[in-house]
């Protein structure tokens, strides 16, 4: 457990001081993820196989962050009910903006995802009809 | 009995701990609420959460800086869990491999109507320059939208709420809406949620399956580096 909060929070400063050395457009956290995603594709080719290329402390470190990933914007999420102020002007387009540009966005990105897979025939994977916890 | 609330609260107001723990209670609460209304898509807890903690805040008088004093510590998680989506990402990199091509058309088409969408029906409805460029960057990542807001003429403090809100309505709507258009594949799920929502609808897809998180992982990253070219290129075609 510990060593995994090493290794993260570890790439989390490299992204961090990478970004600000070389004057990166993303955010360190995202400099981090691909960092590891790189590291790990790289140990998985050098033969450690499948689930093998996580060491297991990693996987289950990430497994619990990622379960709980929606408890880590509350504090933020409070913030915005505190400042409702910014949205009191033009509060109408502003909306309306918010709620259309998010529902095309996703159904969008979801439809072409979606059939350009299978056009392309990429294996298909369900996803079932009841979210499964 | 006043005198005796004030003498507790008040040293205990000093450290993290209480606003911490509400924070925490909170959100069990929201997730036991979910599961009572049987997963149905409006009880999300990260709303729930959200809007209890922000009930007793106005009840005791708090103000938000004093909150955040405790929550920060929850907050300073994101940065290693945004890293931990590299797992995931990692895990199913054949799958990523595999479907490149729908994941660029997916990601270049997905991300040019969220920004012009949002900025077309803010300006149809009457709002100004301002206001449209607070919503255009909204969908990437917050730190990458408030900075993009920030160059475009934006209000990054109202940037900051949008990508929250959104993030909220795409958790809630994203799995019924994609499953009503007869989108049932985990890659296009995870995808969506992470070009339309970021982290709060990443995080509503990422628990359920591995293969969704891998996709909404690489939808955040991919969408922030999109976003951050269309965007401002989108700016000079309305000049201040």
């Amino acid at each position: 457990m510990a060593s995994a909060f090493a290794i993260l929070i570890g790439l989390q400063l490299v992204g961090e001081v990478l970004r600000q050395t070389l004057h990166l457009p993303l955010p360190g956290p995202l400099i981090g993820m691909a960092l590891l995603t790189i590291v790990l594709v790289a140990r998985g080719s050098a033969g450690a196989a499948g689930e093998h290329a996580v060491p297991s402390p990693l996987r289950q470190a990430a497994n619990g962050l990622i379960a709980n990933m929606g408890l880590l914007f509350v504090p933020a999420g409070v913030g915005i009910i505190a400042e409702l102020g910014v949205l009191r002007r033009e509060w109408v387009p502003i909306l309306a903006g918010l709620l259309i540009s998010t529902l095309l966005g996703l159904a969008v990105t979801g439809l072409v995802m979606h059939h350009v897979s299978r056009v392309v025939g990429a294996g298909h994977r369900r996803a079932p009809e009841v979210p499964a916890e | 009995m006043d005198h005796v609330l004030q003498a507790v609260w008040q040293p205990l107001g000093l450290t993290p701990l209480p606003w911490l723990t509400v924070t925490i209670a909170a959100y069990v609460l929201g997730q036991m609420v979910q599961r009572f209304c049987k997963n149905a898509p409006f009880a999300n807890p990260v709303l729930i959460a959200i809007l209890v903690v922000s009930g007793l805040l106005e009840a005791t008088g708090t103000p938000y800086a004093r909150y955040f004093a405790g929550a920060q510590f929850i907050q300073f998680l994101l940065g290693p869990a945004t890293v931990a989506l590299a797992v995931p990402l990692a895990l199913n990199l054949k799958h990523v491999q595999r479907s490149f091509p729908g994941v660029g058309l997916a990601l270049l088409s997905g991300s040019l109507t969220s920004a012009l969408s949002g900025v077309a029906v803010v300006a149809w409805l009457g709002g100004g320059r301002a206001a449209a460029f607070s919503m255009a960057p909204k969908a990437v990542t917050t730190p990458i939208a408030l900075s993009l807001s920030q160059e475009i003429g934006g209000v990054p403090a109202l940037t900051a709420a949008l990508a929250i809100a959104g993030g909220i309505i795409a958790a809630i709507v994203g799995r019924t809406m994609l499953r009503w258009l007869r989108v049932d594949d985990w890659r296009a799920h995870g995808l969506a949620a992470g070009v339309a929502g970021s982290g709060i609808a990443a995080s509503q897809v990422a628990p359920l399956n591995g293969l969704a998180a891998a996709f909404a992982a690489l939808g955040i990253g991919l969408n922030g580096l999109l976003t951050a070219a269309i965007v401002p290129l989108l700016a000079m075609l309305w000049p201040q």
